[in-house]
């Protein structure tokens, strides 16, 4: 299994700020329309008084580094994301966002030996209250696995 | 307007997004901090033995989300879950949807489920399931 030392092993938290001018890009770049992730006034007369982030913007944040894991830079392939709110993401908090190799496991495919990662993020309020978990899976070809020295 | 409902089976309307271009995945570059060169040049693209640049998978995903923009007013994307399934290239018109599939009562509310898809043309190039939750007050 890749990485298998790495398993459970996290990063040390890091404080993210969901900044109205990075929510505002990132709405652009994906074609949102809704006026509760860019417009102030919008977002004030609705029930969450602040501006939203979209969903997937927690992909954005920093969630520091698991001491000594290096992962290839070319040819990894995103397999799946999953989110999961406690509650919605508003502009203008601060977050402590972390991450784990969660899991390592191999499968045999028609295209040879696939390597699975599956790690996990979370945001917590600065008081502890976690906001979101997300979970990623990340698939290594065999053609990548031969460039990692395992 | 009033709080959506949708019975188990109902569609969401399909959209049909605009054609990717470069620029949009410049700009989603810029906004994810994902600068894998495969989504923003052609070499870069040709020597990992693409046929041209690839969309983002995120960006992707993220255009299911916006199924739900209409109804913010009314609850938000409370869970969501994207997987990739096919290359997405320049110049690619992509439709979105989904259907209903369960409903379940939540401590603040009503979750509804979906299956939500990205199509270009039949081929289906990201699949998930989303939860949104209708607040009840």
């Amino acid at each position: 299994m890749l990485y298998e030392e790495f398993v459970g092993r996290r990063s040390e938290a890091v404080k993210n700020l969901v900044e109205r001018g990075a929510v505002r890009k990132f709405a652009e770049a994906i074609a949102e329309e809704s006026p509760l992730y860019v417009d102030e006034g919008a977002a004030r007369g609705s029930r969450y008084g602040r501006l939203l982030a979209p969903p997937t913007f927690p992909r954005t944040f920093d969630y520091g580094r698991i001491e000594g894991l290096e992962l290839p830079t070319a040819g990894l392939i995103h397999g799946e994301f999953r989110i999961s709110y406690e509650r919605p993401l508003l502009v203008g908090e601060e977050l402590r966002c972390g991450m784990q190799l969660k899991q390592s496991y191999d499968k045999q495919s028609r295209r040879g030996l696939l390597g699975f990662l599956v790690f996990e993020r979370t945001g917590e309020s600065l008081e502890g209250e976690r906001v979101f978990t997300t979970n990623d899976i990340v698939v290594v070809t065999e053609a990548v696995r031969r460039g990692i020295a395992v | 307007m009033s709080a959506p409902a949708w019975e188990i089976g109902e569609k969401l309307e399909e959209r049909t997004l605009p054609p990717i271009d470069r620029v949009q995945l410049i700009k989603y570059a810029g906004a994810s901090g994902d600068y894998n060169p495969i989504h923003l040049t052609d070499d870069a693209a040709t020597e990992a033995g693409l046929p041209g640049v690839i969309a983002h998978g995120m960006l992707t995903g993220a255009t299911m989300g916006l199924l739900f923009s209409p109804h913010l007013e009314y609850g938000y994307v409370k869970t969501f879950r994207s997987r990739f399934s096919g290359m997405v290239f320049l110049g690619d018109t992509l439709r979105v949807g989904g259907r209903a599939t369960e409903v379940e009562e939540a401590a603040d509310g009503v979750l509804h489920v979906f299956d939500v898809y990205a199509r270009r043309g039949e081929d289906t190039v990201a699949s998930g399931e989303v939860g949104f939750l209708v607040y009840g007050d």
